[in-house]
């Protein structure tokens, strides 16, 4: 059993802002749960397991694709639908940090305007920070804030092929938005993008002719692949951000992969091995191949997290971090 | 002795002498118009306010404090009538800088002509009418770019036959060199902003292919001039030469005389420095050279900006000044004596050689990538600027270009000249007012009836394909106002934010002064428990975003994470952004004088945001009297174009941020 982790009392009195929906709560709950000082860090823990086990309803989706094929100018389409029909909306928008300054320009808000004076939209950006082109550490930490407050969560990153799984686990339907003309069918396998989406955006129906041969590229492509039979099989949405078309279509496309994720039970189980992944890499980005051996090895790791399948993917992080610092710790003094 | 006369025989008739002038309201920018008239100015040079130039009445939530700052508000009919009483239409040659709402202000000025019993045939001027360098690069754009192009192309058409000698369009490259760009990017796109000029109008069905070399004919360019006069020099004669070509070769226009390469120059006002202004004169002088001294390549209307640009708006004295220089040129100097003085020059002539080879590689790139527009939306060349504009500013840091007086002989007797508060115009603050008063006094008076049928058939022109012109001339007599004209066509084309540009290429290597501040930001982070997170915020309708790009650029080199978004935002948006993005700091970035109301409204909402504590600072022409208030209002710091050391700016935000972190 994973025991009671952090400052409750703190937390306790944020989740409950949150739960009024208090604007100011939002923004102080993402800056808490980004923040690497110990003391805060443990606070964070506490509200981001709370919220984690809590939460459930709202829908997570990923945005992503190759640069400039128009993900913000769709999200901001997405965003103005979605509020049409009473939905609200959090955003988490990620872009890449400079490996070797660590700064970052955040310029994604340039074309998300749907939300400008909305109290149903929020927006909130983050710099990758030291992972390549995909997402920081935070942007689950954030997701789970936003999952908190809203209908539904959107994270957008940049990247073709190796941020796709990184969004992939933290998501419930994964969306690749390709630019046309963007490749033929071999670039498309080779980049690796076709496995994990759920569904695929044509962006940039307006330039006709390129566009309606990329989707018929993605669709001979998807034609090829291997998915479960009788599960859900992705559909290639024709789109045009800029004009509008097409947007209530694929708003509806990814309300149905939500369904059918809840009707088969995909859903749970998505979720659960999002958190495992999730732990599983924040594990060893922490403590490396030593730290994985102190716990026994991965497949040790893997039974620890499979035997408590309830707790939050932050509190498992957290209680195996420990064990493993301990573990350390004895053999340390042990040799010494 | 002889007496200045633009007359005397054997010599060349002088380029137009114009002064880019226009404050506080129509009747007193008629009266300043007059009196340049009287003191020898040959033609006029509008400048329009902000609220004008980006389609808001008056009294629109979006037009506080800029009304009458600068530029003369013009919101509909009447006030155009008072912009010209008693200066005949038929008889002047008006240049105006209008773009977005172009059409519109052409429609204002055709009814204020008909009023007068001129025929509108006779009418001469230029309208600037050039968006793609609105979204490069001067910020007064509106609509998305095609629309926009569409609207360029109705008047391009329309002129043609119906205004012969109108000008309509100036293209732009003066805008770009404003921006940081080198003379090769002003050469290259400029001239790919014609081609989609040119390529969109040979594509109208109601443009007939005769009419195609005439339209040619008539598009004029607006150039600037730097400091580097010599290199300037071989620019004009390295887009004379392209022109041509381009004439004949793309467009098949026979008549040599379709294919001169006309142009106007307000000469460069970038490198011209708040430090020591007196010697900016010298300045300006020696930038008139780069575009009169050869015959072959002189402009044909020359606008000189004055001695004390980095302070704050010219008075009439400032403007004069800069006048008798031109003056001084012409009617002094044996200049219009000659024949072209470089003819033959092989130094010249190598030199323009070499911007035209590389001018025309860049240019190939451009339309390679499908032309302006598509290297506007993918921010190819806004990315492009913003890195030269680095380079320039690096040059400036670290001593590799010497400017004097900033950052180079700097000790100097004190100047005699009055700089400072007193030194420069100052709008009177109840001009606002009483424009907005003006406006509603229109609208009472006005058929409302008229007006409706005047906005539907526009609405119908704007939907369709019939040209926009007529429908416009049809609603300026009828009393439509400037914000209903613009509203009607942001209903039917939407509204566009351009690329930012600021995600560019990061410098190779860091000087040692960028990679201390770095250290430094590293650490503080650290103790902030996340990395240092800042808001560059550009509020109202200020379209200066040089020195906000700029500091964005440089505070994610010192290893900030940096929200910017771009200009024309409200402080609610500010607040609101700065609050969701959960920054440490606020920078806020005014040029155009409006920092009063801005700054107090931004900080006024974060009071209540329940943001109080986190650290505002402010940068841009900011008056020293005007820095006190912001000061007191609580704005931590100000920074002026004299604090050209951006480390240094970087360092201060560290500081306050810390402190800020301690004190919390
Ligand atoms: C370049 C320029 C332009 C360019 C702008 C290009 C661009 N994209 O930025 C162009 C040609 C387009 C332009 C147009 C106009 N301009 Co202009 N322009 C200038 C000029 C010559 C230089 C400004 C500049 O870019 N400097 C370089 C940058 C790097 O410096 P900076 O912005 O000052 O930033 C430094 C500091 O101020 C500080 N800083 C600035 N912002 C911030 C923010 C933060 C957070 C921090 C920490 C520091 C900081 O740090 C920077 C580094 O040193 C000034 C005069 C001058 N010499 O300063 C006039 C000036 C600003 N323009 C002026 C005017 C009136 C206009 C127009 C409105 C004219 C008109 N009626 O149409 C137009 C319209 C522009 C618009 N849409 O708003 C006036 C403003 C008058 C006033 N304040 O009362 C000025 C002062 C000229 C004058 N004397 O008349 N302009
Ligand atoms: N023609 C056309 N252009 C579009 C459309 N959607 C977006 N664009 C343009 O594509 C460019 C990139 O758009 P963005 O929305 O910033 O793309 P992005 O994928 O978010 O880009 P990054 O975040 O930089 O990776 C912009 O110039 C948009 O105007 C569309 O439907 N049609
Ligand atoms: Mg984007």
């Amino acid at each position: 059993m994973i025991p009671p982790v952090g400052d409750r009392g703190e937390a306790a009195d944020l989740a409950e802002r949150l739960g009024a929906g208090d604007r100011a709560a939002i923004s102080e709950a993402l800056n808490l749960v980004d923040d690497r000082r110990p003391d805060r860090r443990a606070r964070a823990l506490a509200l981001l397991d709370g919220l984690e086990r809590g939460a459930g309803g709202a829908a997570r989706i990923g945005l992503t694709g190759a640069p400039g094929a128009g993900k913000s100018t769709l999200l901001d389409a997405l965003v103005r639908t979605w509020r049409g029909r009473g939905e609200t909306v959090g955003v988490i928008a990620v872009d890449p940090s400079s490996q070797r300054t660590g700064g970052a320009l955040l310029g994604d808000r340039i074309r998300v305007r749907a939300g400008a004076r909305d109290p149903g939209v929020f927006f909130r950006s983050m710099a990758a920070r030291d992972r390549l082109g995909g997402l920081s550490d935070a942007s689950r930490a954030g997701m789970v804030v936003l999952a908190s407050v809203f209908d539904r969560v959107v994270v957008e990153t940049v990247g073709v092929g190796q941020s796709e799984s990184d969004v992939a686990g933290l998501v419930d339907t994964l969306v690749f938005v390709a630019q046309p003309g963007a490749g033929d069918l071999l670039q498309f396998m080779k980049a690796g993008v076709l496995e994990l989406p759920d569904v695929f955006v044509v962006n940039k129906a307006d330039l006709g002719a390129v566009a309606e041969r990329t989707r018929g590229e993605l669709e001979a492509g998807l034609g090829l692949g291997e998915r479960g039979a009788g599960a859900w099989t992705p559909p290639v949405k024709l789109v045009s951000a800029r004009d509008g078309a097409g947007i209530d279509e694929l708003a509806d496309a990814l309300d149905a992969h939500r369904r059918s994720l809840e009707a088969t039970g995909e859903l749970a189980r998505r979720r659960r091995r999002g958190r495992d992944a999730f732990v599983e890499a924040s594990v060893a980005a922490e403590y490396g191949r030593f730290g994985l051996a102190a716990l026994g090895g991965r497949e040790a790791l893997r039974r620890r997290v499979d035997a408590d399948p309830d707790a939050s993917a932050f509190a498992l992080a957290d209680a195996l971090g420990r064990e493993i610092e301990e573990a350390l710790r004895k053999r340390g003094s042990g040799s010494a | 002795m002889s007496p200045s006369s633009p007359s005397r025989s054997g010599k060349d008739r002088p380029w137009l002498f114009r002064t880019y002038s226009g404050h506080s309201s129509a009747e007193a920018s008629n009266e300043l118009y007059r009196t340049n008239l009287a003191r020898g100015q040959t033609g006029l040079s509008v400048a329009f306010d902000l609220p004008t130039q980006t389609g808001y009445d008056a009294d629109h939530p979006l037009a506080r404090g800029e009304v009458g700052k600068v530029g003369v508000p013009i919101g509909h009919l009447d006030d155009m009538q008072s912009l010209f009483e008693g200066i005949p239409l038929d008889r002047m040659n008006t240049s105006m800088t209008i773009n977005a709402t172009a059409a519109w202000l052409l429609a204002l000025y055709v009814a204020t002509a008909e009023r007068q019993g001129a025929d509108s045939r006779l009418l001469q001027g230029t309208t600037q009418n050039d968006i793609i360098k609105e979204y490069l690069s001067r910020g007064t754009y509106v609509f998305p770019p095609e629309p926009s192009l569409r609207l360029i192309t109705d008047m391009v058409a329309y002129t043609v036959d119906e205004l012969p000698k109108w000008n309509p369009m100036n293209v732009c490259s003066y805008h770009l060199q404003e921006a940081g760009a080198t003379p090769v990017q002003e050469i290259a796109y400029s001239m790919a902003n014609a081609i989609a000029v040119l390529d969109s109008a040979r594509a109208r069905k109601d443009v007939p292919d005769e009419a195609l070399p005439r339209i040619f004919g008539r598009l004029s360019f607006f150039l600037n001039a730097g400091i580097r006069f010599v290199e300037e020099v071989c620019k004009a004669r390295a887009m004379t030469a392209l022109w041509d070509e381009l004439g004949r070769e793309r467009y098949g226009v026979e008549d040599p005389k379709l294919r001169r390469f006309r142009y106007g120059v307000q000469v460069n006002s970038l490198g011209l420095t708040e430090a020591q202004p007196e010697n900016n004169v010298i300045r300006i002088v020696l930038e008139a050279l780069g575009v009169t001294l050869s015959k072959d390549a002189r402009c044909r209307a020359l606008q000189l900006p004055a001695w004390n640009e980095a302070l704050g708006l010219p008075r009439p004295w400032d403007q004069q000044w800069s006048l008798r220089i031109q003056q001084i040129l012409a009617y002094e100097t044996d200049l219009l004596e000659y024949g072209d003085l470089f003819e033959g020059s092989k130094v010249v002539e190598a030199r323009t050689t070499e911007l035209l080879t590389e001018a025309r590689a860049e240019l190939e790139r451009v339309l390679e990538m499908g032309g302006a527009v598509a290297a506007v939306e993918n921010a190819y060349m806004k990315q492009r600027l913003v890195e030269s504009h680095t380079a320039r500013l690096h040059g400036i840091e670290s001593g590799e270009t010497t400017v004097v007086g900033v950052n180079d002989f700097i000790e100097g007797a004190e100047s005699p000249l009055t700089a400072g508060d007193e030194a420069i115009m100052k709008v009177d603050e109840a001009a606002e007012r009483a424009q907005i008063e003006r406006l509603e006094a229109f609208r009472r008076k006005r058929n409302a009836k008229e007006v409706e049928t005047a906005l539907a058939n526009l609405r119908d022109a704007v939907k369709g394909s019939a040209n926009v012109m007529p429908a416009s001339i049809a609603c300026a007599h009828a009393g439509v106002t400037t914000g209903e004209w613009s509203d009607t066509l942001r209903a039917v084309f939407g509204e566009y934010r351009a690329p930012t540009g600021v995600v560019v290429r990061e410098p190779e290597s860091a000087s040692e002064a960028t990679e201390k501040v770095r250290q430094r930001v590293h650490a503080l982070s650290e103790k902030l428990g996340r990395p240092l997170k800042i808001l560059v915020g550009k509020p109202g309708l200020d379209g200066h975003s040089n020195g906000a790009e700029q500091i964005a650029v440089r505070a994610r080199d010192v290893g900030m994470e940096v929200v910017y978004e771009g200009i024309r935002l409200t402080p609610e948006e500010i607040v609101q952004s700065a609050r969701d993005e959960g920054v440490h700091v606020i920078g806020l970035s005014i040029l155009s004088g409006s920092h009063g109301v801005l700054v107090v409204d931004v900080l006024g909402g974060l009071r209540e945001a329940g943001l109080a504590d986190l650290p505002v600072v402010v940068g841009g022409i900011i008056p020293d009297e005007d820095a006190a208030k912001l000061r007191e209002a609580g704005v931590r710091r100000v920074y002026t174009p004299k604090d050209f050391d951006m480390n240094r700016i970087m360092d201060e935000i560290a500081d306050l941020v810390g402190e800020a972190h301690e004190a919390g």
